[in-house]
């Protein structure tokens, strides 16, 4: 274990903070209290933690529609992403993208999207910059189960492989897309996709925390020193359906029940670093709280806040009315 | 007459034509949905449910779900159509066009023309189109202007749950590529819809309205809005005329023609982006063709030349709405 206390702290507090974030949007949109198409990261957190605490805040991410939990561990302000997804003048895009659309350049985070598999063409570009200037830095991009069978990400992991550039692909496997199995969607192995384009592909456990860390540390640390490209397939699960309103019919009782109690990241993080007596109860369940206080914080002044006007709807736009 | 919601008339049309030819499938991504699972099967029957229901009547066979892959959808439903089936594949949002748009605008909507004739594409797309979802600027796109101007593939936009059943009867019975579009703001809506199976031909614009003092030009949702504003001006004694284009390629050029004609003033209703959309299209040939009917310059009602934003007072700002059109309706009264 190469983490120290400080650094498991951080992990932790990331963690809940993504859980407490969607768990509260779930209920604001179940409650009637939000627009739009939300789609929550409830359960795959040890995924977007352990990716993110070994970029630093030059590196870059590129998300998807699932992409809450990738801001939140890129360090995108929770107050701003909560204003965003209510639509408001002070949210993080200006009220202008909405959920899908979370995007933060100073932090790194290069947009979440809703096109499922535009991610990943956009991180060559991030790694190219990167490559050409000589910066050291890497950049990650996302993508799910369904979205491995576009051909944009077999298209971008062989040119990344072809200029070997210093780009990072994280294949979220959650075993669906939308209410399709992956076993019905995805044709041979997503791994040897990654192979098969001269990729560094491992195969990674997403619901413990640690085993992310290490794969995405191993293969962080080989892009910056310029050994090139690699492919994590992280296999994982969410606890809530495909988007805010879906009825999880296609999901059995029984997996539902798994996915909650037997393969939940925080639970299976908390119990290990309490078992090895890393860090204490107490401080864990201080973190749980102040997360909670923190994002019922952001949905407040969320509410209150104020919307955009006539004036917005016609900046940042190259054609003016 | 029964009355149908807009998605029932659809999925009637599908029903219906996928009995009376077996050579008609469905492809699309979760259009049955639960694929692969231990759970329902037909679980999603697409995003709305408007395909829901098909699967006991064709299995996995004709209504085939595929993985997220927009060109192989599109290109396996255009070669599917090149030899011998008659496909309705659907690209669930019109804005994921962004990822297949060579299959449909370089070899689907060519192969007749560029093969001399030789070939018969019997393929219809079915998309979602349109804002007031809260979707933001990825899935509330129109882009039906962008199909509308390639050569070889007809463009239809029904306005109502009748026209829907119709027109998509049409599209699958046509031998050339069709794209149909719905508008995700009118599948709730309900109107008439017969339970026999019946055909609308394209090229055929519909008098929803007739008057003498002002012509509104119309197309999918924004019918409605118009046919609103008809009705508010005639109780202020105006009556005005609503032409729906019903399909944007073939296009009803006599229609238009005579409805300019008729009252000299033309306001048209598009929800697409402003630059080179059907407004500005149906604009040039009305000025090119009948310029002398006009008693005003014509009028159109658009969103600005903007994305469409997520914010909902944004999103009302942007769109077409009654309010709007019947202010710029009462600059040319
Ligand atoms: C190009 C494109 N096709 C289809 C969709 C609709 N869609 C949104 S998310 C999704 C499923 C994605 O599945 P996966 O990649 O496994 O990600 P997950 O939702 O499981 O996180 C689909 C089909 C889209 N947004 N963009
Ligand atoms: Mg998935």
């Amino acid at each position: 274990m190469q983490l120290n206390r400080e650094e498991l702290l951080k992990a932790y507090e990331g963690m809940c903070l993504i859980r407490e974030f969607d768990d509260a949007v779930h209920y604001e949109f179940a409650a009637d209290a939000m627009p739009g198409f939300v789609h929550l990261y409830v359960g795959e957190e040890a995924s977007a933690m352990g990716i993110c605490m070994n970029l630093n805040e030059k590196d870059t991410i590129a998300s998807t529609h699932r992409g809450h939990g990738h801001c939140i561990a890129k360090g995108c302000d929770v107050n701003d992403m909560m204003k965003e997804l209510y639509g408001k003048k002070d949210g993080i895009c200006g009220g202008k993208g909405g959920s899908m659309h979370i995007a933060d350049l100073s932090k790194g985070m290069l947009g979440a999207n809703g096109i499922v598999g535009g991610g990943p063409p956009i991180v060559l570009g991030a790694a190219l910059t990167y490559k050409t200037k000589k910066t050291n830095n890497v950049s990650v991009g996302f993508f799910g189960d369904g979205a491995s069978n576009q051909g944009s990400i077999s298209e971008s992991m062989n040119m990344a492989s072809v200029l070997k550039l210093p780009a990072i692909f994280v294949c979220e496997d959650n075993g669906y897309a939308e209410s399709t199995a992956r076993e019905y969607a995805v044709g041979g192995k997503i791994l040897d996709r990654g192979k098969a384009f001269g990729l560094d592909s491992h195969e990674v456990d997403g619901d413990n925390f640690f085993e992310v860390y290490e794969a995405a540390k191993h293969v962080i640390d080989n892009a910056r020193n310029g050994k090139g490209p690699a492919l994590l397939h992280i296999k994982t699960s969410k606890v809530y359906g495909h988007f805010e309103g879906d009825a999880i019919s296609y999901r059995t009782k029984e997996e539902n029940e798994r996915i909650k109690n037997d393969e939940d990241p925080l639970k299976i993080f908390k119990k290990k670093v309490i078992e090895a007596g890393l860090l204490e109860l107490t401080q864990l369940e201080n973190i749980e709280n102040e997360s909670k206080a923190k994002i019922k914080k952001a949905i407040q002044e969320s509410k209150e806040a104020e919307f955009p006007n006539a004036n917005d709807l016609l900046t940042d736009v190259y054609i003016k009315y | 007459m029964p009355i149908k919601t807009y998605r029932e008339a659809i999925n009637e049309a599908l029903l219906q034509e996928m009995k009376k030819d077996e050579n008609v499938v469905v492809i699309g991504e979760d259009v049955a949905g639960g694929a692969g699972t231990n759970g329902e099967q037909d679980a999603w029957g697409g995003v709305l449910g408007v395909t829901k229901g098909l699967l006991k009547h064709f299995g996995r066979e004709r209504i085939i779900d595929t993985p997220i892959t927009e060109t192989a959808i599109m290109g396996m439903a255009s070669g599917a159509a090149l030899t011998g089936l008659r496909p309705v594949a659907e690209l669930m949002f019109v804005d994921f066009m962004g990822v297949c748009f060579d299959q449909i605008l370089n070899q689907t909507a060519k192969f007749r023309y560029m093969f001399g004739g030789k070939a018969v594409t019997p393929l219809t797309i079915r998309t979602m189109y349109g804002g007031g979802l809260r979707a933001a600027s990825q899935h509330s796109q129109c882009l039906y202007p962008m199909f509308t101007h390639v050569p070889g593939i007809k463009v239809v936009l029904p306005s109502n749950p009748y026209d829907a059943k119709g027109l998509l009867i049409q599209s699958i019975r046509d031998n050339d590529p069709v794209i149909f579009m719905e508008h995700k703001n009118l599948y709730d809506t309900s109107g008439d819809v017969p339970d026999e199976s019946y055909s609308i031909p394209f090229g055929e614009a519909n008098f929803t309205r007739e008057g003498k003092d002002l012509t509104f030009i119309a197309m999918g949702q924004t019918v409605e809005i118009c046919n609103n504003v008809a009705d508010t001006l005639k109780k202020e004694g105006k009556t005005c005329t609503v032409l729906d284009l019903r399909t944007l390629s073939p296009l009803d050029e006599d229609s238009i023609l005579e409805a300019a004609e008729e009252t000299g003033k033309i306001v048209i209703v598009d929800e697409s982006y402003p630059r080179c959309n059907v407004a500005t299209d149906i604009s040039a040939l009305i000025c090119q063709k009948s310029f002398d009917s006009l008693k005003a310059g014509i009028k159109m009602v658009t969103p600005p030349h903007t994305p469409v934003p997520f914010s909902p007072p944004l999103e009302d700002l942007y769109l077409p709405s009654e309010e709007k059109v019947l202010n710029v309706a009462k600059e040319i009264l």
